[in-house]
């Protein structure tokens, strides 16, 4: 049973493991103030990992491997590419981090997460989903409170923890209706249950229902999304990063196997109910977006917002639509790290997330000012970055679909993104320190930052104006699913 | 493969404004010196593009040049010119330079001019830059994805030149009221766009973003009917067609001189030059049957324009206000769809762009020097700057449509073809330019001959060496073109055929 192709497939997760076990063991023999070079370790072992990955994991044609519970696909391998690189970024904002980057159990915790994700992916079945899901989450909940004797951020640990602890069972229970019906547990076999007509339309609704809650608190779509505004302001800045990012991408890749796989034969079901939380979702978002004065909580909800506008790829239900989502993600989790990068950066120094404390930014570090910038257009959907590019895909395969209300709907809430976006830089770049002395209070930035962020906004122009070969990678991995 | 030089010249700028971002910021002059290289660079390019395509007797879309950028959609770097968009790329590459040349004393250290913008000169020009390979994109584009891809990169940059080195008082409700105004537009346009693409997909199997192929796609009457208006006014907004005008007075009020220069002068012509490739030349059909509502909301700009062009008292609003009436034939000349109307819209771009320009630039040396744009409060400019009083009272008769000039070469077709389809706008439309002659010499005489006020005497300077050959630059077009059409009409009317054809009436 175990073939070579069965240990490809789940190569990334063993090597992380592999990193993981190193890190425990080197680092109780790193003098304590020197514990921070954990973050070295593991960034620079999960970008070994990415090019192994990459360069001997890549799967050939789509098969099933561990009693069909993993499926090795270029879906999944896009995906876990995508988690382990934003681990990677997520290590090396950690490292300057004051209460955290000293303690290697971060890391650790980070690693495990990631193997969650990376199985999330891939998993074909639902006891193994359910296993992957726990595994991303558990680790996350321990981060969000990682800051000891911080209220803030124990609340953040604490309600993520209840939040996804209850919706983690509803959909729990939503598995074992499925199984109780279908009388199996694997995706592929759910899918063949279902075209032979053995259960009926009304039943499934009813289970769908459920699994889209706990889906929905993953990706924080509205109504399950309470929880992102307080949990991002609490946690520590990297791992809210971490949140909104990777962990949000992890969420879609489960949404887009299990529905366009499992319950293709529902469309009807699911994608009107997709398609009225997709509008929600980015009205909701953006409107509360609107009236912020943090900046960890305006990014919070303009992650929901853009939960909302990658939905539209699913709701289009085609290849085209996968593939936008897929690519949407790619784009939205290079942005949004260097967005939280810059939260992070400008937040050791200053010691706030308040816009106030953005004035004079660009003075301050022209840098970090054009950084931001970058970061913020590809938010908002202009060229020549990530966003517009994705926005454009996920948009086209809208209107491909029929779905041109919902795309009007994306459209009229890309302004109003446009304008809180904007209204950031206003700070950054407009409106200066009290006494204008910008020179005397410059923001460096630590080498670590410096790498990632600079890695990021490469990305971040590379993928908004190169695109065909991500693209292309996109469209492979959907071509999976049908 | 010929020698690239339309991307050469759209991205010029870009790598330039790359290297103004790596160049030290303590180094302002280093930083003026590559913006003013890159910008002569392009201008000289742009110049040979135009040369070449009237020597050469040139038609359809030359220059061209394709690179597959997503093959999966459809999507090419696909880059040409014809006669509508060479003469703007031209006036692009001259906007530029004379851009540059306006701004370069604004940055000295010890300057005294233009309330609040010495600093930073590595990002302004750096951005405005940006904004130009945006611009030049757009001209350039024969893929509809790449010309919104252009489009949205000569949009944005407009927010910071204007939040940052604008005006003190409006900048940051203009700035953000123009930003929201044009991106509504885009993206409406843009929705239109992608249905453009599937459906021609559907019916002819080809998906593709090219509008070569776009053009052929024979889309039925009732989708381009309902398509349509949303893609003309998308890009309209732009364009300053009435009723959706409203940002562009505040946008270049607020707007530093150069970058009002280069918003009036060419970036209303993007929004007028895109509503024309995508809407009229990709949807004859809805063209027709909606040009009557072009041809009202146009002439109402025209009217309306000058009327509020005549009651303002601020000297940018006045100017402002005039390119709304300007821009507005600009537009009524699309509406007409026939030869006539188009070709002297085609023109009017061109003339508009560089006098608007040359207006502004005017305005600007005067506010810097007088710190105040209250037409009553100023006086006897010509004394001081006469170098800038003859530019404007030059660019004052290319707006009035004076024979001689190139505001004539374009407005007189305009009218002419205005006639042919609607002889009472016509009629009605020529209101403005007895208006526009009213409100030019009345404030020609108040600012440049009037009594100069006691406090400014000995504080105003005269101008520099750079503004005038920015000035110069900019009359010489004008009277080029007004005394020899043959530098330029043969060119449009090339570009005119072509969409005649499209229209199905040639």
């Amino acid at each position: 049973m175990f073939t070579s192709t069965a240990f490809l497939s789940i190569l990334p997760e063993t090597l992380i493991l592999v990193l993981g076990v190193i890190l425990l063991v080197v680092e109780p023999f790193m003098k304590e103030e020197r514990r921070r070079n954990v973050g070295w370790l593991t960034a620079g072992g999960l970008l070994a990992i990415l090019v192994i990955s990459v360069l001997v994991g890549r799967p050939a044609v789509a098969t099933s491997t561990f009693g069909n519970t993993i499926r090795f696909d270029g879906l999944g391998f896009f995906f876990k590419m995508l988690f382990v690189f934003g681990a990677g970024i997520t290590a090396l904002f950690l490292m300057d981090h004051e209460k955290v980057g000293q303690r290697g159990e971060a890391y650790l915790m980070l690693l495990a997460s990631t193997i969650g994700m990376c199985l999330m992916a891939s998993a074909a079945d639902l006891i193994m989903l359910y296993l992957a899901i726990e595994t991303t989450s558990i680790p996350l909940y321990v981060l969000s409170g990682f800051m000891l004797g911080d209220d803030r951020s124990t609340e953040a640990g604490f309600k993520y923890l209840l939040f996804g602890a209850m919706t983690s069972a509803v959909m729990l229970y939503g598995f074992s209706l499925l199984f109780g019906f279908a009388g199996t547990t694997n995706l592929y076999a759910l899918a063949d249950a279902f075209k032979s007509g053995q259960v009926s339309a009304p039943v499934i609704f009813g289970v769908i229902i459920l699994l889209i809650v706990g889906l929905s608190f993953k990706v924080s779509i509205v109504p399950f999304h309470f929880w992102a505004p307080d949990v991002y302001e609490g946690a520590p800045t990297p791992v809210s990063g971490f949140l909104s990012t990777a962990s949000k991408a992890a969420g879609f890749a489960v949404i887009a196997r299990l529905f366009l796989i499992a319950f293709s034969n529902f469309t009807i079901d699911w994608i009107t109910v997709f398609a009225v939380l997709s509008a929600v979702t980015m009205t909701v978002g953006n409107l509360l977006a609107l009236p912020q004065k943090n900046l960890k909580r305006m990014l919070a909800y303009s992650s929901i917002a853009h939960a909302g506008y990658a939905m539209i790829g699913i709701v289009a239900f085609s290849k085209l639509g996968v593939a936008s989502v897929v690519f949407y993600m790619a784009a939205y989790i290079v942005t949004n790290l260097a967005a939280f990068g810059v939260v992070v950066a400008v937040g050791r120094v200053v010691g706030s997330d308040e816009y106030e404390s953005y004035k004079g930014l660009s003075r301050r570090s022209p840098l970090l000012g054009l950084i931001m910038l970058a970061a913020f257009l590809s938010l908002a959907g202009m060229p020549p970055f990530a966003g517009f590019v994705a926005k454009v895909f996920v948009f086209a395969a809208g209107v491909q679909s029929g779905f041109v209300w919902l795309v009007v709907v994306g459209i009229l809430n890309s302004i109003i993104g446009v304008y809180y976006y904007l209204n950031v830089m206003k700070y950054v770049y407009l409106y200066r320190l009290e006494n204008e002395d910008e020179d005397k209070h410059p923001i460096a930035l630590t080498r670590p930052y410096m790498i990632a962020l600079v890695v990021l906004v490469l990305g971040v122009i590379l993928l908004g104006t190169v695109f065909a070969p991500w693209f292309s990678s996109a469209n492979a991995a959907a071509l999976n699913l049908f | 493969m010929a020698f690239p030089v339309l991307s050469i010249i759209v991205f010029t700028p870009a790598v330039a404004a790359m290297i103004l971002l790596m160049i030290p910021a303590q180094r302002k002059t280093e930083a003026r010196g590559v913006a003013l290289a890159a910008a002569t660079f392009a201008l000289l390019l742009s110049l040979w593009v135009y040369i070449q395509y009237l020597t050469q007797h040139m038609t359809g879309y030359q220059f061209v040049e394709q690179y597959n950028w997503l093959s999966a959609l459809g999507i090419s770097l696909h880059f040409g010119v014809d006669g509508m968009s060479a003469p703007l790329v031209l006036l692009t590459g001259v906007v530029m330079f004379t851009g540059v040349l306006i701004s370069w004393g604004d940055f000295d250290e010890h300057s005294h001019l233009s309330a609040g913008i010495q600093d930073r000169p590595r990002e302004f020009f750096a951005f405005l830059f940006i904004l130009a390979s945006g611009v030049f994109g757009v001209f350039a584009s024969l893929d509809l994805f790449m010309l919104f891809f252009f489009y949205e990169i000569a949009v944005f940059p407009m927010y910071l030149l204007i939040v940052i080195w604008g005006w003190i008082q409006t900048r940051e409700y203009a700035a953000m009221k123009l930003t929201l105004y044009l991106f509504i537009g885009s993206v409406v346009a843009l929705v239109g766009a992608l249905a453009m693409y599937w459906t021609a997909g559907q019916s002819t199997g080809i998906y593709s973003f090219d509008m070569l192929q776009l053009e052929k796609a024979g889309f039925s009457a009732s989708f381009q009917n309902l398509w349509f208006l949303p893609v003309f006014f998308g890009f309209a907004v732009l364009g300053g067609i009435w009723p959706f005008h409203n940002w562009s007075p505040d946008g270049h009020v607020a707007a530093p001189t150069a970058v009002s220069m280069f918003h009036a002068g060419v970036l209303m012509k993007l929004g007028a030059f895109a509503a024309l490739r995508v809407g009229i030349m990709l949807l004859p059909e809805g063209a027709q049957h909606w040009s009557w509502v072009i041809m009202l909301c146009a002439g109402v700009a025209v009217v309306y324009g000058a009327f509020i062009a005549f009651i303002q008292t601020d000297f940018k609003y006045m100017v402002g206000f005039s390119s709304v009436s300007h821009m507005g034939l600009v537009m009524l000349g699309f509406s007409t769809l026939n030869r006539d109307g188009l070709t002297g819209a085609g023109v009017q771009m061109f003339s508009h762009g560089i006098m608007t320009a040359l207006f502004f630039a005017v305005v600007g040396m005067i506010y810097d020097r007088a710190h105040t744009r209250e037409i009553p409060q100023l006086g006897g400019m010509a004394k001081v700057m006469p170098f800038a009083a003859i530019g404007f009272i030059i660019g004052g008769l290319v707006s009035m449509g004076m024979p001689g000039f190139s505001g004539f070469i374009a407005e007189f077709p305009i009218f002419l073809g205005v006639w042919q389809s609607q002889w009472l706008v016509a009629v009605i439309a020529s209101i403005s330019i007895i208006i526009t002659a009213a409100y030019i010499m009345r404030n020609i005489r108040q600012v440049f001959f009037g009594q100069m006020p006691e406090k400014f005497e000995g504080h105003i300077t005269g101008i520099t060496i750079l503004d005038k050959i920015a000035i110069t630059t900019l009359c010489l077009l004008m009277i080029v073109i007004g005394l020899f059409p043959s530098v330029m009409v043969p060119v449009v009317q090339t570009g005119v055929n072509h969409i005649l054809q499209l229209l199905g009436v040639a």
